[in-house]
């Protein structure tokens, strides 16, 4: 297991160095003495300041880093709690001094890399479970791998559903997710569907995060050729019976624009999940659980099911949370 | 993917082989870290592997001292695991030197990394002060690095390394400074207590395992079955308006650790509570106890039931005598206090903060005695003090807000002198997820968990250093740095900025400046300013007491001043290794 892991690591590792996200490690100097210069702006002036950030961030794209992240999510969302005057320019009391160059600095020598210049790996799996449909036993599985640091990453995530041994759909994202508040990141890549008979590609973009009261939310946006699009929304809670007995809620909304009947959906609202899981934490890194979900299917999807499949399922899984 | 799902009875098997070793977590092992290879069999029952080779610290005096760093086999829990020691010991050996005395101290690392020593709280040259990239290159492995410095103090202080986890693994000691003009304190006896913790797992991956979930070893997080009871006996508004504005922010009211036993064994003097180090006096006799946090990343709240304490140093400092029941230390912080014990036996108690485990050991008038082991207690909710700091500030009427918190003392405490907060520019991102905008400016808050007690716990506000003011100046100007963070993400940073995209903070050498240390996170940080003391001041700018790590409470501003007397790059950081190495961290330079 950990080879694969490792493996899959060393893959991402190289994606994530052609997409050039490698860029948020860049703690190049210039770079920052750019972006130093750029943060000695008027406080004073809200809309000035505004000004200046968005010439920024045209001119200087290649440099984005935190700080810029940090800015940019400011000027979105926090403009209006900073009275004028009140703020600081965090580089103010460097006095023109830099790390690792200047006097008493050790430029020849191994310079301090704390954890967050580095990168990190991991495997989440949400649901590794067997599922008793009424047209057979399943078995399905959701989660990704990840790579890169507490802000940026890089994800390979995949859904799979099985009946019988077969694959009857599943889903494949490739992702590239941004952090753009401490609760919030978005994620944009390639997402490839795929059943029984077709596969579908897509342009993904979605949101996924921690709302107010703990929910936790993943939205996502497809994009396929010819117009199509879908939409997908999951919610989860997390309710803690005990300090490792866990219930889980969770709904799955699914909707498309068109309908493809290779894929087994119609356009509109497609499906809607819900399900409740109740695992039992043996540490918070291996949890195996029991739990029922429910799926209805409207409109054309519901047509679109075999005959006499019921519109509304209900069925048990068996499953496995894990992570590492 | 391999293998398929496991049966609920396999994850039962497994469960109970859980509580059996987190029992021997929190208790540790009898034997561990005192014994020697040749007495291993007394725990064999652990198994044929279950060995340590690690032996018991020695005191070493003089000029001339020669440290070696190299791995050794330990077993603290039952399982054996490789650990970083200095001279084959855990704790490092005791450095005994005097105030005055030019000392040599030979490292040589025969580790297979690079490391380091850092002599925390020294007065010293930059390039002696031990820290990786900043005052020297590091110890390659199989180099010997000579570090060569005059002793210019004395007290109680500690030694450990500044290079990535090494601390956590082993390596910390500690350092016994007699003044020049000999002992002031006048003790009969005279014990080293270092705190410190171990876990079994790769600090590394530890740290990688908080990045993906913060709230990994908290194991006392808020449940439905307590919020039943929370209404049953104080009412529906009550219980939803305790948990609201945790749950509007995403918070834990129970995050007052981020590692806890749940991986953690508390060691003093590098033995668990069930080895139950002892340390002997004779009735009537005048104990003094150096009592060292070598912890990685515990707070420790210490007592000896039934036997008053008083502080008379602090951080190497002597401070007016102040006699206590308990006190918090902080990673990194010195305390040394005086005891006159009277029965045979007392039980030395260190419990976490997160009041999961503690550290113990045995005062007693011989070997094999033994004294009540007090009960853990329950840990207490943050309250909207540590969230919102100075809440008549902010003109809000939190009345009702913390009802069931267990903090009515505090409603009635003051909450000092209204400040208004200068966040930063970069505090308004996905790095920082809260932000005080009233600090409260009080030092007498002991903490969360030590509000209500009748108990005489120690606050910042009763210490005061002997001989100080030691600079008399008005500071000329003022800094204000914001400590920050998100616990979701695992990121630690200071005005929003972790270390990687920082800039130094320049100090103009020989200037009086006043440091403004501001925290916009719920957990407590002990900052440790390398190479210049920090002379904490009350919030009208009086002179208390020189320290060099200084603990700042949630939504709490401490405020300090700092003579910039020595020239060359330094670090400025939380002590909590973790906080320190996600980036709660800056490089200092004096010019």
């Amino acid at each position: 297991m950990k080879k694969v892991i490792n493996t899959l690591a060393i893959v991402l590792a190289l994606a994530i160095g052609l997409s050039g996200a490698a860029g948020a490690q860049d703690s190049d100097h210039q770079a920052h003495q750019a972006a130093d210069q750029d943060l000695e702006m008027p406080l004073a002036d809200d809309s000035e300041m505004n000004h200046e950030e968005m010439n920024h961030e045209e001119m200087n794209h290649e440099e984005m880093n935190h700080e810029e992240m940090n800015r940019e999510a400011m000027d979105h969302s926090d403009m209006n709690e900073m009275e004028a005057g009140s703020l600081r320019d965090p580089h103010a009391y460097s006095g023109g001094y830099e790390r690792a160059s200047g006097p008493y600095s050790l430029p020849e020598q191994p310079q301090v890399m704390l954890a967050d210049e580095e990168v990190f790996a991991g495997l989440w799996m949400d649901r590794f479970e067997l599922v008793d449909h009424e047209n057979g036993e399943g078995a399905e599985l959701e989660g990704y791998a990840w790579i890169g640091n507490s802000y940026r990453r890089l994800l390979l995530q995949t859904q799979i559903e099985t009946v019988e041994g077969e694959v009857e759909s599943g889903e494949v994202d490739l992702l590239f997710s941004q952090a753009i508040s401490p609760f919030w990141n978005i994620r944009a890549g390639l997402h490839r569907s795929f059943g029984e008979t077709a596969d579908r590609d897509w342009l993904a973009i979605g949101i996924k995060g921690l709302a107010p009261y703990w929910f936790e939310v993943d939205a996502a946006l497809h994009l396929g050729d010819n117009g199509h699009a879908a939409f997908d929304l999951e919610v989860e809670y997390e309710l803690l019976l005990t300090q490792r007995l866990v219930l889980q809620p969770r709904i799955d909304i699914a909707a498309f624009s068109e309908s493809d009947v290779k894929l087994g959906h119609g356009s509109g609202l497609s499906t809607i999940k819900t399900g409740a899981r109740l695992r039992y934490e043996i540490d918070r890194q291996f949890a195996p659980y029991l739990g029922v979900e429910r799926v209805k299917s409207f409109g054309e999807t519901a047509g679109l099911l075999p005959l006499g499949s019921n519109q509304t399922e209900t069925h048990w899984v068996l499953g496995l949370r894990f992570w590492f | 993917m391999k293998g398929k799902q496991p049966s609920l009875n396999q994850s039962g098997l497994a469960s109970s082989a859980m509580m059996k070793s987190r029992r021997r977590f929190v208790q540790g092992l009898v034997g561990s870290g005192i014994l020697s290879a040749g007495m291993t069999a007394a725990h064999s029952v652990y198994g044929a592997s279950d060995r340590s080779d690690v032996r018991r610290p020695e005191e070493l005096r003089g000029k001339i001292f020669n440290l070696t760093i190299d791995e050794v086999r330990v077993n603290f829990t039952g399982s054996t695991r490789s650990a970083a020691a200095i001279n084959g010991s855990i704790p490092g050996p005791t450095l005994r030197w005097k105030e005055g005395d030019e000392v040599t101290i030979n490292v040589t690392n025969r580790l297979s990394e690079r490391t380091s020593l850092h002599w925390h709280g020294m007065i010293l040259p930059f390039q002696m002060d031990g820290v990786p990239g900043i005052s020297f290159p590091g110890i390659a492995p199989g180099e010997t690095f000579q570090y060569r410095f005059k002793v210019q103090q004395s007290g109680t202080y500690w030694y450990h390394s500044h290079s990535a986890f090494q601390e956590m693994t082993g390596m910390y000691g500690a350092i016994i400074i007699e003044p020049a003009s000999g002992e002031r304190i006048q003790a009969d006896q005279d014990h080293v207590i270092m705190l410190s913790e171990w876990t079994d797992e790769d600090p590394m991956y530890v740290f990688q395992k908080l990045k993906t979930m913060g709230h990994l070893y908290n194991f006392n997080q808020p449940t439905l079955p307590g919020l039943v009871r929370d209404i049953a006996e104080q009412g529906l508004g009550a219980a939803i308006n305790k948990r609201d504005m945790f749950n509007v922010m995403r918070m834990k009211p129970t995050d007052l650790a981020d590692l806890s036993a749940e991986t953690l064994t508390y060691l003093i003097n590098g033995i668990t509570p069930a080895g139950n180090g002892t340390r002997l006096f004779a009735k009537g006799e005048r104990v003094r106890l150096r009592i060292i946090n070598a912890a990685g990343n515990t707070f420790f709240d210490v007592r000896i039931p039934d036997l008053p304490m008083t502080v008379v140093q602090v951080d190497g400092n002597d401070v007016e005598p102040v006699t206590i029941d308990e006190f918090r230390l902080g990673a990194g912080e010195t305390f040394d206090v005086l005891v006159t014990p009277t029965e045979d036996a007392y039980t030395f108690f260190a419990e976490t903060m997160d009041r999961t485990g503690y550290a113990r050991g045995t005062l007693a008038t011989r070997q094999g005695l033994t004294a009540p082991v007090p009960e853990r207690r329950e840990a207490q909710w943050l309250s909207m003090t540590d969230m919102m700091g100075n809440m008549s500030a902010t003109g809000q009427d939190m009345s009702g807000m913390d009802h069931g918190s267990g903090d009515h003392d505090n409603m009635q405490m003051d909450m000092g002198e209204s400040v208004r907060a200068r966040h930063a520019t970069s505090e308004f991102g996905p790095s920082t997820d809260m932000r005080v905008d009233f600090p409260r400016t009080n030092l007498d808050d002991p903490g969360v968990g030590l509000r209500e007690t009748n108990r005489r716990v120690l606050t910042l506000a009763d210490l005061r250093s002997l001989n100080g003011p030691f600079d008399h100046r008005e500071p000329e100007r003022e800094i204000e740095l914001h400590l920050t963070g998100n616990m979701e993400r695992y990121s630690w940073s200071i005005d929003g900025l972790e270390y990687g995209n920082s800039t130094p903070i320049h100090f103009r050498h020989g200037e009086r400046l006043r440091v403004h240390l501001h925290n916009d996170t719920m957990m407590t940080h002990p900052m440790h300013l390398h190479g210049m003391w920090s002379d904490l001041e009350d919030a009208d700018g009086n002179f208390l007491v020189r320290r060099h790590t200084l603990p700042v409470q949630p939504a709490q501003r401490v405020s300090f001043s700092v003579t910039a007397d020595a020239l060359g790059r330094w670090v400025w950081h939380c002590h909590l290794l973790f906080h320190m190495d996600a980036g709660m961290f800056r490089e200092v330079v004096v010019v």
